[in-house]
């Protein structure tokens, strides 16, 4: 059972489906607060299907990635170590982590890059509810005018994006849905 | 044809190019380290716009490559039919019907929209090159958004020539952050980096990759005094009378006769099969 669902569940047609999942990967990225649908993949429990197709889309022996919280399972581990090959490092190590908000905090745990080097940080996928466009307003590149995302946690978003030109980059996962928060994003609660 | 994997790389490649373009959408105009790959062309023929392009398409996009303007030069032509046969994508000259476009040199004539994608090819990526040979001391002036010695240059164009006179490859400010190289675009183009498309651009000699999300702030650098001003040849195109249009001039005969027409090929084709008619179509059509 295990080594079924450990060889399951990737992608059919992996040039093909990685394509598509990259181009609504960047189009998210590149436009904050626009929520796409993201499919692919048939990952294990807990993690959702835009966040396991994201992992295989982005990931491989070269990513660190970590599993933060319920996500950190052993079906999870064998499932992606099958697909990716991607080895699993702490928090403060790691390329892309995922899990909820609350297992992925605190946020000073990741990589941000250097001063020369701002590209070196850490990607997070962040887990959680059905995501609408309301609560945070967001301003700034890939917006017109204003845009509109449900986030977790805005006083912590908005302390990552004062770090710009460093700090992390969020997408945001529930389901098959994904969007994307990168750190040039100015951030204020809404009302 | 199925000799080769989707878009010609193999998918590990791809997830490094995606990695990289994901990292410059989220600081727009910064210039992202990528470990470029050997094409089946040589540096100099847009490799870092291939690249890009391979990680970007999908197989239901409909892919336009122009080179300074034209879709009916070598490096276009080559370009386009490289991806036909390495990944099945639909190809077009027709700047409406495209969805990715790559390009050499020019933005194109038509106002671009939000779902499309346009791929610049980079020779020389780093805008302070010229001004200061070594990668470590531009890193850190980029870090320290230490960009005086840009304006420094465009000064003393203005003592030198009485007006700035870089008229491509002109760099502009993203973001208020990052000073970044459009690519040798004429600056006629710079007011166009505001747009509702995702550009990004590739180098692949110098191993950089950038982009610039849509409705990003792009300032072309200036002063007070000296205002920027995009500028092209003043003359209507000669065959289908554009005046808003980027001109390429074309010497006729050793008499010192030339001619101006549209540097955008299928933006000059579309006027005139909308009836548009130059001060020399007439006598082309006889």
């Amino acid at each position: 059972m295990a080594a079924q669902i450990q060889f399951s569940g990737g992608f059919q047609n992996a040039p093909v489906d990685a394509a598509h999942a990259f181009r609504a990967a960047m189009t998210v990225m590149a436009r904050p607060g626009e929520i796409r649908r993201l499919t692919g993949s048939e990952p294990p429990a807990p993690l959702s299907v835009a966040a396991g197709t994201l992992l295989l889309t982005l990931c491989d022996p070269e990513t660190k990635v970590h599993l933060a919280g319920a996500t950190d399972t052993y079906t999870v581990r064998k499932w992606l170590t099958f697909h990716t090959g991607a080895p699993f490092v702490p928090a403060s190590e790691a390329d892309f982590a995922v899990g909820t908000w609350d297992a992925l905090g605190p946020l000073n745990a990741y990589r941000i890059g250097t001063p020369e080097y701002p590209d070196r940080s850490a990607t997070l996928i962040v887990e959680g509810d059905r995501l609408h466009q309301r609560n945070a307003v967001l301003k700034g590149p890939g917006i017109k005018d204003v845009a509109h995302l449900s986030l977790p946690d805005i006083g912590a978003m908005q302390a990552n994006a004062a770090l710009y030109p460093l700090g992390c980059d969020f997408f945001f996962t529930s389901g098959d849905q994904i969007a994307a928060l990168p750190r040039s994003t100015h951030i204020r609660a809404e009302g | 044809m199925s000799e080769y994997n989707f878009a010609y790389l193999d998918e590990q490649t791809k997830r490094m190019i995606r990695r990289a373009i994901l990292k410059g959408l989220a600081v727009p105009g910064y210039q992202v380290p990528f470990a470029s790959r050997e094409m089946p062309m040589p540096y100099g023929w847009g490799t870092g716009g291939v690249q890009v392009s391979a990680a970007t398409l999908t197989p239901e996009d409909t892919l336009k490559v122009i080179d300074q303007g034209a879709d009916d030069t070598t490096n276009a032509v080559s370009i386009r039919k490289f991806f036909e046969n390495t990944a099945g994508v639909e190809t077009t000259e027709e700047t409406a019907k495209a969805t990715v476009i790559q390009t050499r040199h020019r933005i194109p004539e038509a106002k671009l929209r939000d779902d499309q994608i346009i791929v610049y090819q980079v020779p020389i990526p780093e805008p302070l090159r010229f001004l200061e040979p070594r990668e470590t001391e531009t890193r850190k002036m980029h870090s320290l958004e230490e960009y005086g010695l840009m304006h420094v240059k465009l000064y003393e164009d203005i003592s030198q020539h009485g007006a700035i006179s870089t008229a491509y490859a002109y760099p502009v400010k993203v973001s208020g952050r990052y000073v970044m190289d459009p690519s040798p675009i004429p600056k006629f183009d710079n007011p166009k980096l505001e747009m509702d498309a995702i550009q990004l651009f590739g180098a692949g000699r110098e191993q950089r990759i950038y982009a610039v999300p849509p409705h990003t702030k792009v300032v072309s650098l200036d002063f007070e005094d000296y205002p920027f001003e995009a500028t092209k040849a003043e003359h209507p195109c000669d065959l289908c009378g554009a005046e808003d249009s980027y001109l390429d001039e074309v010497i006729m005969d050793d008499a010192g006769n030339r001619m101006f027409v549209c540097s955008d090929t299928d933006y000059c084709r579309s006027r005139r099969a909308a009836g548009h008619v130059g001060r020399l179509a007439e006598e082309d059509a006889a």
